[in-house]
């Protein structure tokens, strides 16, 4: 049967057959490069679209309907016309960190690909802290806004930096709890071992109530992570205009818009890795049957059925819930979300040491 | 305790609420039947009596209509939509009467808010449901609402 994992074995058997070493890595390293940008923007048209018509049907619309059949070509049209606007730089910006910024936002969203887990042992680098670099790196994007705030010259602009600032200074901590607890059952940092330890179940459903409430709290953290309605205060339309991207255009807008949507993507990949077993099929305990049915369905379909599932919940959630104010936002993290993964993590460990789980 | 109860209640309250909202939304994900959108160019809504679109003046098949050019509507419009040009016309029993020359309708100054109908005596003019106003010059929306050759209906004082 095709696979994504025969096709890649096949390219790097070929290549380091043809080819010495050195070269060999170099070429897979470019043929990775452009895939993960292709990957971007396929992700940047699809996840645009998804919301469009999302949010249209929830809001009893037809969204688009008018660009190719079913408006499916209209994100395609739209991306041609950011390409063809002027990227417009304001006068009293301060010009190289104003161009900069979008680039950083776009760049550490490609990092965070790197160890994430698409298909059956196909990953671009699965290295043994995977689910520590993806904490620690998706955490810089938060620099990439702040510089564009301040590059702004722009009160709203700079508003909507701060406030993004301290939202995910505060979601980080929820979010790592959350993570942590499935890491203290799986005993282990890396990604494909943390899939592995879900071959008889998901933890979602083998970690008890405990791992229901860290999942929980982990998307509502990285909905608040990743600038999200209802947790869209750095953007705000209503009030910041459109926050810290208000004074770009062009293709440095379609970046940040591009950089929002391919973060939803991952941090949703990353749920459906922790507590949905990422590629693995649905496994229940010891019904051989059953499994065997369910591995029938190839494992990237599996990953991309319960990423894109979790996007929809992402997307759900921005399209009923109304934009929470600054306090209450922080009242929500520090207040509730805290205690409950901090009481929550501690009950988790409890169960892993006891061997309490399936 | 009563602190630690009223938080707990609060978290359900907050997740049931949440959860409400989410059921409405899903429930019209999930039932395209209850979109409301309507295919504007392919689909045209006959809108509803009462909806506001211009003025018009209706004639009847003798090309007759009913104002008097008593300029009531002209008074009555608080932004100068309406200009009213009067004649006399002449009676067979040779008396002068004032009569209607030319009704001046300024549609891009119109707010729609239906003072000249209801100062109107005689039911002349009435509000059209019609939308679609655009046009490549401004000077196309002063309107002359009395048709050509027109004169007032017989018994109409």
């Amino acid at each position: 049967m095709l696979s994504f994992e025969h096709i890649t074995q096949a390219i790097d058997k070929w290549l380091f057959g043809t080819f010495n070493p050195n070269v060999a890595i170099v070429i897979e390293g470019l043929i990775a490069g452009l895939c993960m940008i292709g990957l971007f923007a396929i992700l940047g048209l699809v996840l645009v679209l998804m919301e469009r018509k999302v949010s249209a049907y929830m809001q009893i619309r037809l969204g688009p309907n008018r660009v190719g059949p079913g408006g499916s070509l209209q994100t395609l049209a739209d991306t041609l016309k950011l390409a063809m606007k002027e990227g417009l730089t304001p006068d009293g910006a301060d010009k190289f960190l104003f161009n900069l910024a979008p680039f950083l936002v776009i760049v550490t969203a490609m990092l965070v690909l790197a160890p994430i887990a698409f298909a059956r042992n196909v990953s671009l680098w699965d290295l043994n802290i995977g689910v520590l670099y993806v904490s620690a790196v998706s955490s810089l994007s938060v620099i990439g806004i702040l510089m564009a705030g301040w590059a702004s010259n722009n009160k709203y602009s700079l508003l909507g930096a701060m406030r993004s600032g301290a939202q995910i200074v505060s979601y980080e901590l929820s979010a790592g709890f959350a993570v942590l607890s499935i890491v203290v059952l799986t005993g282990s940092l890396r990604i494909s071992d943390i899939i592995e330890s879900q071959r008889d179940g998901w933890w979602l459903f083998k970690g008890h109530i405990p791992a229901i409430i860290a999942f929980i709290i982990f998307i509502i953290a990285v909905t608040a992570e990743t600038n999200r309605a209802p947790f869209d205060l750095a953007e705000a339309e209503s009030e910041l205009t459109a926050g810290f991207h208000t004074e770009y255009s062009g293709m440095k807008f379609a970046l940040f818009f591009l950089a929002e949507y391919v973060n939803i993507f991952i941090v949703c990949s990353i749920a459906a890795t922790l507590f949905l077993g990422g590629w693995m099929p649905l496994h229940i305990g010891a019904w051989t049957g059953f499994n065997h049915v369910m591995d029938y369905i190839p494992s990237s379909i599996w990953f991309i059925g319960k990423t894109f599932f979790l996007i929809f919940v992402i997307m759900w959630f921005r399209w009923t819930f109304p934009r929470l104010r600054i306090d209450q936002l922080l009242n929500l993290e520090w207040k509730y979300l805290l205690p409950i993964s901090m009481i929550n993590l501690l009950i988790m460990t409890l169960i892993a040491i006891k061997g309490w789980h399936f | 305790m009563a602190f630690l109860k009223k938080y707990i209640s609060d978290v359900y309250q907050g997740a049931r609420s949440l959860l409400k909202g989410m059921k409405l939304t899903g429930y019209y994900f999930t039932h395209r039947k209850e979109i409301i959108t309507q295919q504007y160019p392919d689909n045209r809504l006959k809108l509803p009596e009462r909806f506001r679109g211009e003025v018009v003046m209706p004639h009847d098949q003798n090309n007759e209509h009913a104002c008097t050019g008593c300029t009531a509507c002209e008074l009555a419009c608080p932004n100068g939509t309406i200009k009213i040009i009067t004649k006399f016309d002449t009676t067979p029993e040779g008396k002068k009467k004032k009569a209607l020359d030319t009704f001046i309708y300024h549609l891009e100054l119109c707010t729609m808010c239906n003072l000249c109908i209801e100062a109107c005596p005689t039911d002349a003019i009435k509000m059209a449901q019609n939308f679609e106003h655009s046009v490549y010059d401004r000077s196309q929306l002063t309107k002359k609402l009395n048709k050509p050759g027109s004169k007032i209906r017989e018994g109409v004082e």
